[in-house]
């Protein structure tokens, strides 16, 4: 089992989500998040006086999948996600032990 | 004096009016600074209510419109708790020369001395002990704000009954002396008094929500057609004439500013329309019925400009005032009450006036700059010496609002963020 997190551009998430969607995948967890990469934030002037905002907003969209899968999600999310400017984010894959469906009990691949 | 309904009816919305401008001015205040202070930034606003509210009716009014001591204030034990102000001999409601109730003067000028004070809290933000405010805006209305309404207004030392009326009679329609330069002057007093932020000049401290700061500017704007109609105390065409000049000079001061923002920094900010629309309402608040609607549009683009300049001059000089209250405030008082010097239409330069009335306005802008830079200054550091004006280096840095009110604004601290993305599905 595979945990498929992206950090993307907000205004990316319908797509990112509805491409999974159609890609058939059934859950995701979505949190704000901010941060920033090579992008390093962005500049903002108040009154005259220039901030630069580091930590932008972003959002993280996490989904578990079977090993088979991980590739082609990571795809469809990098593919929803992409504007091709600088600050669209990163996508990345993490191996994990065990994934249990709380209201069930089920372990492993069945519980995904 | 017959009592005259229509001038009554339009006091009392008056004074109505200028009161919404504190609540205004708490939401203008409280977008400015971040996330973790905007209860406290709003508590100062409404905490000069609560005090001020209480103190004019004791002693305020008598201090303001009294018995005159020296030209300086009014007797306070003469008209103390209102005695005297409300019923005439007969003991009929009190009627002035406009026909309107003596008391509903009282109620108007009360919400004057509220938001003088008020104004003040913006250069102390994130850092101020509550209490020590408190016990301020009782003792500088007081001795600062009341003694000024007094000179300038009460019939004292900056009045047309004072000694430089002999020059020209001073001009001060609804406050650029006694309320815009007051503040701002008392606002860099207590800037230097109380110091800096924690990381001032190093840390980012930008506004935490600008809608909160647009919309408090509007609450502000359309209070101040009381501050300022209501100043013709009665409901005619000098009331109008002072709605208009507030109206055009402060759309002028938006476009000032914005241009100023525009050539300087590349945008125009919504902050910086909002900024602009206080600096013209400060600037036209002495002037507006004295100068043209025309003229009205040089006083506004000129304070607008002229600000947005100012606002930069505490990173210069390494005073923490904190929402600009002497950039706005103390620099487009001083424009709007010199400015009519030059453009009333009766005694202005440019209109064939000479020079006296500039001379005069140039004289009480400076009575009133010494004057509340001296109270200020001993009021701000007895406080000190008696209840220190700072919150803890630990409540400041982890956020005046948990520390001192035991409250926060919101779950977390707003990121600005644009998750939670809907939908549409129309229906036919």
């Amino acid at each position: 089992m595979k945990l498929v997190t992206g950090v993307v551009q907000p205004h990316r998430l319908d797509d990112v989500k509805s491409a999974l969607e159609a890609a058939g995948i059934r859950g995701m967890t979505v949190s704000e998040a901010s941060g920033y990469g090579r992008q390093k934030g962005h500049t903002e002037v108040y009154r005259g006086a220039e901030y630069t905002v580091d930590l932008v907003p972003k959002v993280r969209v996490e989904v578990l999948v079977a090993d088979e899968d991980a590739s082609t999600v990571v795809d469809v999310v990098v593919k929803a996600a992409q504007t091709g400017r600088i600050g669209d984010g990163k996508v990345w894959t993490t191996t994990l032990d065990d994934v249990v469906r709380v209201r069930t009990g089920e372990h492993g691949d069945a519980a995904l | 004096m017959e009592l005259d309904t229509g001038a009554t009816a339009w006091m009392l919305m008056s004074a109505s009016l200028v009161l919404l401008m504190t609540p205004g001015l708490a939401l203008f205040y409280g977008g400015m600074v971040r996330g973790k202070s905007v209860l406290n930034m709003m508590m100062m606003s409404f905490g000069a209510i609560a005090v001020v509210g209480v103190v004019y009716v004791l002693w305020g009014w008598s201090m303001s419109y009294g018995a005159d001591l020296g030209g300086i204030v009014g007797n306070p034990f003469d008209q103390f708790g209102l005695s005297g102000a409300i019923y005439d001999a007969a003991g009929e409601f009190a009627i002035d020369d406009f026909g309107v109730p003596g008391i509903v003067g009282v109620g108007f000028q009360a919400t004057f001395a509220i938001i003088t004070v008020a104004l003040i809290s913006g250069a102390i933000a994130d850092r101020a002990k509550f209490g020590t405010w408190m016990v301020f805006v009782a003792v500088w209305v007081t001795l600062c704000y009341f003694p000024m309404a007094h000179m300038v207004w009460g019939g004292g030392l900056l009045s047309g009954d004072g000694p430089f009326a002999s020059i020209a009679t001073p001009i001060d329609f609804a406050g650029g002396t006694v309320v815009h330069i007051n503040a701002g002057v008392a606002a860099l007093v207590l800037a230097l008094v109380v110091g800096k932020r924690k990381g001032f000049g190093s840390e980012p401290m930008r506004p935490h929500n600008l809608p909160l700061v647009m919309l408090g500017a509007a609450l502000l704007w359309f209070g101040w057609f009381g501050f300022n109609g209501g100043s013709a105390f009665t409901a005619d065409g000098f009331a109008g004439l002072a709605w208009v000049n507030t109206t055009v000079a402060t759309a002028a001061a938006v476009l000032g500013w914005l241009l100023v923002e525009k050539l300087r920094d590349g945008s125009a900010t919504s902050l910086g329309a909002a900024s602009g629309v206080v600096a013209g309402l400060v600037a036209i608040t002495p002037a507006a019925g004295s100068v043209s609607p025309v003229g009205s549009i040089a006083v506004g683009a000129i304070a607008g400009v002229l600000s947005a300049f100012a606002v930069g001059l505490k990173y210069k000089l390494g005073y923490d005032d904190s929402l600009d209250v002497v950039g706005v405030h103390l620099v487009s008082g001083l424009w709007g009450t010199v400015s009519i010097g030059f453009l009333a239409t009766e005694t202005g330069l440019f209109y064939g006036g000479g020079l006296n009335q500039l001379a005069v306005q140039a004289i009480i802008a400076v009575v009133a700059i010494v004057f509340s830079g001296i109270i200020t200054y001993l009021i701000a550091i007895a406080l000190k010496a008696v209840m220190g004006w700072r919150v803890s280096e630990e409540a400041e840095v982890g956020g005046i609002d948990l520390a001192v009110h035991s409250e926060s604004a919101y779950e977390t601290v707003p990121q600005g963020s644009a998750s939670g993305q809907i939908k549409r599905e129309i229906r036919a």
